[in-house]
């Protein structure tokens, strides 16, 4: 069922991971999507390997369910994997036919492959282990800056915690709405491209309605309470840095220091 | 002959193998005879819309099996579709589902979709809406400028257009007033009379319950705790408070007026047969 996507769900908890600054976990993140695009060979990816790993160990999460979140993407993976297969040229390895399977295709297909699934682990916990209003949260304190070149950081920050709060609602509702059709007789599974995209008018239109609906109900009842946008508005929990920021970013640049070391030690790949 | 409606040992659970696990049906079986008019009573969060869902193949089992008129609904898979025409659902809320141009054109999805022809599909629309006690001005109008009942009638008409052999309707009287309640249920009530189909209707008035159905489901804490006459089950006062449900008003007079002394063999619950007992004792009082 559709509420069953744990994709970008947060996991309540009190680990390590969990406990670190949102606004550090998002710097880290983003450092570590770089650290991923720094690497140029295999022993590059065992250090984020390890890396990843130890996140998701400390952060108690199941493996289970990290791994079931990478399972939407592997359609992803395994195209872009014959596409670089097939047609890198290079040495060939053997021959189907017209079709020629490189030494260096081959490389590069799994090489792209742990990257892309690095990448969607590596970032996905940082959504298992904060909260969505932590994150947002975050995000505005880390756009503040930009508050000086007229960038609406706090609208941005209330849009994106209302889009994140209406998420499970609005799957909910879908779930209900395509229900309420397949009672009727919709078909949503079978049939070819048009008639698939035409057999969600029944879907999309009460979905729209009701969203829209909600969105006046919502804007009237933050009016009835006075909400006027950021200025002035204080904080029932501020942000601090402690020292578990400190040594989790450590621990992030000495990972790619490593990295980068073993790109000037070992043959890079790519 | 066989039963209309046939569960067999039904477990649901949801979200399963995640932290969020719940087993809303256990071990459920049930059979319930053609043309009954049952009711469907339980506390929040019973399983009542757990269990409902599955006599339609909206829900698939974890484990049970599930016969309409003697057939398993899981057999083969390609004939859901068939069964859902067969097994007419009716969500709570139906209102939120409505999406066509014209309130006739509405109506009329379920039957296009079971592939009739446009005559055919012409026929129904017009005797649903009759059904649900609509005007046919309102055909031709746009579905979203009806107000909330209207609404609601224009959801269940169009259910009813694929005259499905079972019809279930989750608490179709939610956020109505008292006389819109009334009159959707008395048209539920008529329907079954004038079509002699099965009907499941869930509610949380006992009232409602005591007055429409001959059959009562209780549902308790995901498990069936009982499916009998609505006479037996409000018998069971006792038990039926203990689960957080009420029996009807009129049962809880006649239940202290027995304390009393005074008609202590008859089980009351519907307003109608308790004046009329009533009256026929003051009478005899009066000779
Ligand atoms: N889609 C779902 N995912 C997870 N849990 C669910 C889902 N739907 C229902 N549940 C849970 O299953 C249990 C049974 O729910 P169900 O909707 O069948 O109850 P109900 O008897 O219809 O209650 P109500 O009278 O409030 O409508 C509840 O505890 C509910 O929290
Ligand atoms: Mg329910």
């Amino acid at each position: 069922m559709l509420r069953d996507i744990t994709l970008g769900q947060y996991f309540i908890g009190n680990s390590v991971i969990h406990r670190i600054d949102p606004r550090m976990k998002i710097l880290l993140t983003i450092a570590f999507i770089t650290m991923l695009f720094i690497v140029k060979n295999f022993i590059g990816f065992a250090v984020a390997i390890v890396f990843v790993f130890a996140v998701i160990f400390l952060s108690k999460i199941p493996l289970k369910l990290v791994v079931k979140g990478v399972k939407p993407i592997v359609p992803l993976i395994i195209f872009t994997s014959l596409l670089n297969m097939f047609f890198i040229s290079g040495k060939t390895l053997f021959e189907i036919g017209f079709l020629k399977i490189t030494v260096e295709g081959l490389n590069l297909a799994i090489f792209m492959s742990v990257r892309i699934i690095l990448l969607i682990m590596g970032t996905s916990m940082l959504t298992y282990t904060t909260s969505p209003i932590a994150l947002t949260d975050a995000i505005e304190r880390l756009l503040n800056p930009l508050k000086k070149i007229k960038f609406p950081a706090h609208e941005m920050a209330m849009m994106m915690t209302i889009a994140l709060r209406f998420i499970p609602t609005l799957i909910e509702e879908t779930d209900k709405i395509m229900s309420a059709q397949k009672a009727r007789g919709a078909d949503l599974e079978s049939g070819n491209l048009i008639q698939r995209a035409k057999a969600l008018i029944p879907i999309l239109i009460p979905l729209f309605v009701s969203a829209f609906m909600r969105a006046g109900e919502l804007a009237m009842a933050m009016e009835c309470r006075c909400y006027q946008g950021g200025q002035g508005r204080t904080r029932m929990r501020e942000l601090h840095y402690s020292k578990l920021d400190v040594y989790s970013a450590i621990i992030m640049a000495i990972s790619i220091v490593l990295i980068v070391l073993i790109n000037i030690f070992v043959p890079t790949i790519i | 002959m066989s039963a209309m409606i046939k569960v067999e040992n039904l477990t649901h659970i949801y979200s399963k193998d995640t932290p969020f696990e719940k087993a809303a049906i256990k071990d459920v079986n049930l059979e319930i005879e053609e043309g009954e008019f049952v009711g469907v009573i339980g506390h929040t969060g019973s399983g009542k819309s757990t269990l409902i869902q599955h006599l339609n193949g909206l829900l698939k089992p974890d484990s049970g099996k599930i016969y309409i008129d003697g057939q398993d609904i899981w057999e083969n898979k390609k004939n859901i579709r068939q069964v859902r025409f067969n097994v007419g659902l009716v969500f709570q809320y139906p209102e939120y589902q409505l999406f066509e141009e014209t309130v006739a054109k509405d109506i009329a999805f379920g039957p296009t979709n079971m592939g009739l022809s446009q005559d055919e599909i012409n026929e129904r629309v017009e005797q649903a809406i009759e059904f649900v006690g609509l005007s046919r001005d309102l055909l031709q109008k746009s579905p979203f400028e009806l107000s909330g009942g209207q609404k609601r009638r224009v959801a269940i008409a169009g259910v009813i257009a694929m005259r499905p052999k079972v019809l279930i309707l989750d608490e179709p009287t939610a956020g109505l007033d008292p006389k819109g309640r009334d009159r959707i249920l008395s048209q539920i009530k008529d329907y079954h009379k004038r079509t002699g189909s099965t009907i499941l209707l869930v509610s949380h008035s006992m009232e409602d319950i005591a007055k429409f159905a001959n059959k009562a489901l209780v549902m308790n804490e995901s498990k069936l705790f009982a499916y009998d006459t609505v006479e037996n089950i409000f018998k069971q006062s006792d038990s039926i408070s203990k689960m957080g449900l009420s029996v009807p008003q009129i049962t809880k007079v006649f239940d202290k007026l027995s304390e009393k002394g005074y008609f202590t063999n008859e089980n009351i619950y519907t307003v109608k047969y308790a004046t009329d007992l009533l009256l026929k004792h003051l009478k005899k009082e009066e000779q």
